[in-house]
């Protein structure tokens, strides 16, 4: 067990060294740069541009800018937005808990529903239900999010004017009711792919078990269908699914990208675009690399996780 | 003698599939009797297992399998029942093991509360009373050390341990029928012996009936009282061990017969093993006739392959068989016991 977390520490370690270099390199190659708004500015000259280059350090070599950026980082210090000149962990901090709120409940929605439908198509397999879940997940998953975004605002914001358009919460309200009805849209839009996802994963996974021995036996020893259901089929079918559940933790931040912009959602999907738009080199490294730690950790919580429910499995 | 415990009358078991049927058990008739151990032998494919299984009513549900015919327990036709009522038959009244030990167990779950899942459905009774009823069977069923064993996973333990946790599950309600599909093939030899052993005494023990289902003719003259020998769907041949194993009378029982090695045998040259020619027809091909004729030594045409034969004494009333030259054939095993 020791030898495992050392192991995996080490290895996300390494895989994160990776993708920092990876990534400072391919952003740094990309044409424009911050510099490149102060071009636009009248009356602004080379000079004046080498000076600017100078004081952010821009001017340096890249592998020096690198080891510079590095060392900082591992002290704590993810540099300064180019924006408004606050620190990244900061700005990261101010945007994390609206995804968190927006991700989480979309999450919940989707596994729970997904994990439902998947369980009935496969139990019911070739039924009405199984056909319709089949065909209502190929639509979810062949029409982008957008379109279901903005399909979803037109119907029920204005026409119906049920649900407000966007953002996070009604200024000088934010009382719980008010982030709950502003959350319904953006989640749902946002489980929907998921549920299709997770619900074609669990209908597979429920087959591969229900035709094994060991549910044979259970229904040999008379159990009633819910208990073979519950503790022999659903519960062996869900181990793979932990695996699943690991991976969609880094989809935090890209995976609510579109529906954050959708919905104007003050989350950091929004604040990847924006920074992309602004060339805010310290804030897209800081995403980068917050995404690269949560890929880690998530699939460290699932090897656990799986390790945890299934005896057979030996962390090592 | 006694009234039986199961009689299955007229048992046909149709599957259906890719918009075809295929009948694969042709109206199958036998009885078992309180305390007896009845042997269900044939090749693969001959259809035993199906059997065994419909009695358990394991088959698939009903578009996909069709099963007609009666399975009579004590006055109640099991084929009647909704699932829920036949749930409460399985484990105390018929229970079943299996032939594959390693995945019959679901490997998540440890052994003890697996076998306690047996018993907790159907009779209430506290934690205490099941864990002393759960350590009880693991004795019963020779596990050493079953404190400590209950708490391991299936993964945890060998085949014949598994297969011993398996037969302690089924045996949790002490049920009047025992089914055993083929419970020591997957087994090594000497593991094998242990567990027909370990059947044959708990068999005394609690005076359960017993269907044994195998395709050994060793096995079955380990532990059968009578016999049934299975051939594409039918009964082809019935009698008490000694008269089906000694003067079978259906040229298929005496070819599985002559293809069971003999330890007596062994060191003289009786040239090689019998086998019999051929293959089980598959259930959708059968040949006309008697289904055997095609691979059978004493095929005469012009008869075997006109029309299929009745299961009949031909003058051995408990000994009927289903051959047309049954009354001019008196077959002896090819290698003599």
């Amino acid at each position: 067990m020791l030898r495992f977390l050392v192991n995996r520490i080490l290895q996300g370690c390494v895989l994160i060294l990776i993708v920092s270099m990876i990534g400072f390199a391919v952003i740094n190659l990309a044409p424009g740069g911050p510099l490149s708004q102060y071009a636009m500015t009248p009356g602004m000259s080379q000079a004046d541009l080498d000076r600017i280059a100078h004081q952010m350090g821009l001017d340096r070599p890249l592998p020096v800018q690198y080891l510079d950026w590095l060392g900082n980082m591992l002290t704590g210090d993810w540099g300064r937005s180019y924006r408004d000149q606050s620190p990244v962990l900061d700005v990261v901090w101010r945007h994390l808990g609206a995804t968190l709120l927006l991700m989480g409940t979309s999450t919940a929605i989707a596994i729970a529903l997904g994990t439902m439908v998947g369980v009935l198509g496969a139990l019911k397999r070739y039924s009405i239900f199984d056909y319709m879940a089949t065909v209502g997940a190929m639509i979810a998953l062949s029409i982008p999010t957008f379109w279901f975004g903005l399909v979803a605002i037109f119907i029920f914001s204005l026409e119906l004017g049920w649900l407000p358009a966007g953002s996070m919460y009604t200024v000088g309200d934010q009382s719980l009711g008010d982030y709950l009805i502003h959350l319904i849209m953006p989640s749902l839009v946002l489980a929907l792919v998921n549920v299709a996802i997770w619900s074609r994963y669990m209908r597979t996974a429920t087959l591969d078990v229900m035709h094994q021995d060991f549910v044979r036996t259970a229904r040999a020893k008379g159990l009633p269908r819910w208990r073979i259901v519950s503790a022999h089929i659903v519960r062996n079918a869900l181990i793979p699914m932990i695996t699943l559940a690991g991976l969609q933790l880094p989809t935090i931040i890209g995976g609510a990208l579109v529906t954050e912009t959708v919905f104007t959602w003050p989350g950091l999907g929004r604040l990847f675009i924006d920074s992309l738009g602004y060339n805010d080199y310290p804030v897209i490294m800081g995403l980068l690399m917050f995404s690269a730690i949560l890929t880690v950790i998530g699939n460290f919580l699932a090897d656990i996780g799986v390790a945890f429910a299934d005896p057979r499995i030996r962390l090592g | 003698m006694s009234d039986p415990i199961l009689s299955v009358r007229n048992l046909t078991i149709r599957f259906k599939g890719d918009g075809r049927e295929t009948q694969v058990v042709h109206g199958v008739d036998f009885d078992i009797h309180p305390g007896e151990t009845l042997a269900l032998v044939g090749e693969s494919g001959s259809g035993k297992s199906v059997t065994s299984f419909a009695l358990m009513r394991l088959l698939p549900e009903a578009p996909r399998c069709r099963i007609d015919g009666q399975i009579r327990m004590g006055g109640t036709d099991l084929l009647a029942l909704t699932e829920p009522q036949m749930a409460a038959y399985r484990g105390p009244r018929i229970a079943m093991i299996f032939q594959e030990p390693l995945t019959s167990l679901n490997p998540v779950h440890r052994v003890g509360d697996q076998i306690a899942e047996a018993i907790r459905f159907h009779r209430k009774m506290d934690r205490t009373a099941i864990r002393a009823r759960v350590l009880e069977l693991l004795r019963m069923v020779g596990i050493p050390d079953p404190e400590r064993r209950m708490m391991a996973y299936p993964h945890e333990m060998s085949g014949g341990m598994r297969q011993r946790v398996v037969i302690a599950m089924a045996l949790a309600l002490e049920p009047e029928l025992l089914i055993a599909d083929e419970p020591t093939t997957a087994l090594d030899v000497t593991v094998q012996a242990q567990i027909l052993d370990l059947l044959r005494d708990l068999q005394k023990r609690t005076g359960m009936a017993m269907l044994f289902i195998t395709h050994d003719f060793g096995v079955v003259a380990e532990i059968a009282e009578r016999v049934m020998v299975m051939y594409s769907g039918r009964i082809v041949e019935e009698g008490s061990l000694g008269a089906v194993l000694e003067r079978p009378r259906m040229p298929y029982t005496s070819g599985l017969l002559a293809s069971v090695p003999r330890f007596e045998d062994a060191g003289q040259s009786k040239g090689p093993l019998g086998t019999i020619e051929g293959f089980v027809p598959s259930p959708d091909k059968l040949p006309a006739g008697c289904s055997f004729h095609p691979r059978c030594p004493q095929f005469r045409p012009g008869l075997c392959d006109q029309r299929m034969p009745e299961l009949l004494p031909h003058g051995r009333p408990a000994h009927p068989v289903r051959c047309l030259r049954a009354p001019d054939l008196s077959l002896v095993p090819e290698v003599p016991a």
